[in-house]
């Protein structure tokens, strides 16, 4: 306001701003360097694989922002990319098949909330156990084996495009602007940010609490197994392996995308660049034919450098 | 003006501990009642009663004549108690405007279908509000986590103002407060009896007590055994029987009604 010293200023700047920045220098660092980057097949092979791992972050954003997490999404997605893959190759139509298992996934999120927010068991137990339950009946219900034999329907999806913006590139867009809506605009989208901020005051305050809790976790498994679909359409056969560590891709872009661990804080905006940061990282890795290894050490040490960066500002905050 | 709020005969137990033994107190618009006693003494519980977050084991809470019935502090809020709790209930991540307007956030609608909240409104109704306390907060800031402990303050009573309380809580509200900030709670609390609330006043300051309320009641072991109009009394009247010195001096039945007498 009155105080436009560079450090306030630099404080004032959204979160968001900090990982654009970023991501749009490692772009013009990797135009220069590969030699491939720029080119059509390769933009549109990241569109791609953003889009995934962009649609579960989004949703783990939900949780993270009410002071939640969830450890499953990986899980559910592969159990519900399984489970529609098998759906299918029984004969059921494309569009049952895919109602049936968006209702599968909604009540993994439904058991969620409850086991948190009726049960009182932390939400990182929770869905620990689920990755490691929804893992297992993906493995289950495909006996170990690679699902195929899928109409071709569900496979050209991820192959086609409009305008040139692969079809699953438009989902992300389409998810995006739907939860931004949500977060932004409406009243139960602030009461994330109520009950993630203060849970206490959010009770008082008469806002429904469980009912909040209940959305952001169905929002969050809904749109991890959506990604699990998309998966499938993407590979053409559903394999019970898809999606490992996919939770943690997920969490990495919600916090470097600005949102708290601690709640209250995160945006679809953040989030999204962070998912297309973490994109781009691999993307370049692989053009640069940089050892795979090391590119995972150095997301990991992103993702530590920015939590720690969260836990000094909630320090700062507190100790005002 | 008449009585906006009746307590009668109030009774609690936790398990084994009687926190309130049959509590009667009266609030009339537009004054400051101050609640004193010592800790553990029961003002905490007995405005959580009122507040509906608890519900008496027996006796009876009447706001405007009618009885209350509460199941929650929802209910409580939607019929005009506001709490400024001890611990106050803002959401640090949100804005000013967010946090007074939270849980009865204004709409409109995009061509008519898709609801979106009113933060122009928000914005200008914060303005507004935050000019008429003369709080200095600075109501443009993107979330209230950075404001001091009055500036808080002042966030909590705004709300309680905007949405025309009849009865609003202060529980301790000074208790974590430089004391600066002190004195512009005080103001606020005779701003929100100003404006025709019934303020309950809980504090353990006996100088800023004298200070605020229009009247003083004392409460000791779960009961309510003084009651007396701010001028009327001394910080030492109000210690003996925060401390039950008094009790034991006068050893009767009923010593409340027989100090009484003795002090007018
Ligand atoms: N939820 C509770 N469970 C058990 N005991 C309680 C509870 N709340 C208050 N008490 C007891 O009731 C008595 C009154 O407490 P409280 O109303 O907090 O007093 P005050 O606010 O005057 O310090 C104390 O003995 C306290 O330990
Ligand atoms: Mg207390």
């Amino acid at each position: 306001m009155k105080d436009a010293s560079p450090r306030t200023l630099l404080h004032n700047l959204p979160v968001e701003s900090y990982v654009v920045a970023f991501t749009v220098v490692l772009w013009l660092i990797l135009a220069v360097t590969a030699p491939n980057f720029l080119t059509g097949d390769n933009i549109s092979n990241m569109m791609r694989q953003v889009s995934i791992s962009g649609i579960i972050a989004i949703g783990v954003l939900c949780t993270i922002i009410i002071a939640g997490i969830d450890l499953s999404v990986g899980s559910v997605a592969a159990f519900c990319g399984v489970l529609v893959a098998q759906l299918l190759s029984h004969g059921l139509d494309v569009p049952l098949a895919i109602v049936l298992t968006l209702a599968a996934g909604i009540l993994i999120g439904a058991l969620n909330a409850l086991s948190v927010g009726k049960l009182g068991i932390p939400a990182f137990i929770v869905t620990l156990a689920g990755l490691q339950v929804y893992r297992g009946l993906a493995l289950l219900i495909s006996g170990g084996m690679t699902v195929g034999g899928l109409p071709p329907g569900i496979k050209e999806f991820a192959r086609g495009s409009l305008f040139h913006i692969p079809n699953l590139f438009l989902t992300l867009l389409a998810v995006a602007i739907i939860v931004h809506y949500f977060l932004s605009f409406t009243r139960t989208g602030r009461y994330l940010y109520a009950l993630g901020s203060n849970s206490e005051a959010t009770r008082r305050l008469g806002i429904p609490v469980f009912r909040i809790t209940l959305i952001a976790y169905v929002l969050c498994s809904g749109l991890a197994t959506l990604a699990g679909i998309l998966l499938v359409s993407r590979l053409s056969v559903a394999s019970p392996s898809m999606g490992n560590a996919y939770e943690l891709q997920a969490i990495a872009a919600v916090v470097v995308g600005g949102a708290s661990l601690f709640g209250g804080r995160g945006t679809v905006l953040g989030t999204v660049a962070g998912a297309i940061l973490f994109t781009t990282m691999s993307n370049g890795a692989v053009l640069l034919d940089v050892d795979p290894f090391w590119e995972m050490v150095l997301e990991g040490l992103l993702i530590a450098l920015v939590v720690y960066l969260d836990n000094l500002q909630k320090k700062r905050l507190s100790g005002v | 003006m008449g009585n906006v709020l009746e307590v009668k005969g109030i009774r609690k137990s936790f398990g084994p501990v009687e926190a309130l033994r049959g509590v009667d107190l009266t609030l009339q618009s537009g004054e400051v009642l101050a609640l004193v006693g010592d800790n553990g003494a029961g003002k905490s519980t007995l405005i959580k009663h009122i507040a509906g977050v608890y519900r008496p084991d027996s006796g009876e809470i009447r706001l405007d004549g009618r009885k209350l019935d509460l199941l929650s502090p929802a209910a409580a809020r939607d019929l005009g108690i506001e709490t400024v709790f001890q611990d106050l209930a803002l959401a640090d991540d949100l804005s000013v405007g967010a946090n007074i307007f939270l849980g009865r956030e204004p709409t409109r609608r995009w061509l008519g279908i898709l609801p979106y909240i009113d933060n122009g409104l928000i914005r200008e109704e914060t303005a507004g509000l935050l000019k008429r306390l003369n709080s200095h907060v600075p109501g443009k800031a993107k979330s209230v986590a950075r404001l001091s402990g009055g500036q808080r303050q002042a966030v909590a009573i705004a709300r309680a103002i905007y949405w025309k309380a009849k009865v609003v809580i202060m529980d301790e509200p000074t208790a974590a407060l430089a004391v600066m900030e002190r004195q512009n709670v005080i103001k606020y609390a005779r701003e929100l009896a100003a404006s025709g609330a019934g303020v309950i006043y809980i504090g353990h300051n006996l100088v800023e007590i004298l200070d605020v309320a229009d009247r003083i009641a004392v409460m000791f072991r779960g009961a309510i055994v003084h009651t007396t109009t701010a001028g009327e009394t001394s910080q030492e009247t109000l210690i003996k029987y925060m401390t039950g010195y008094h009790d034991k001096q006068a050893g009767a039945q009923r010593p409340e009604q027989e100090r009484e007498k003795r002090h007018v």
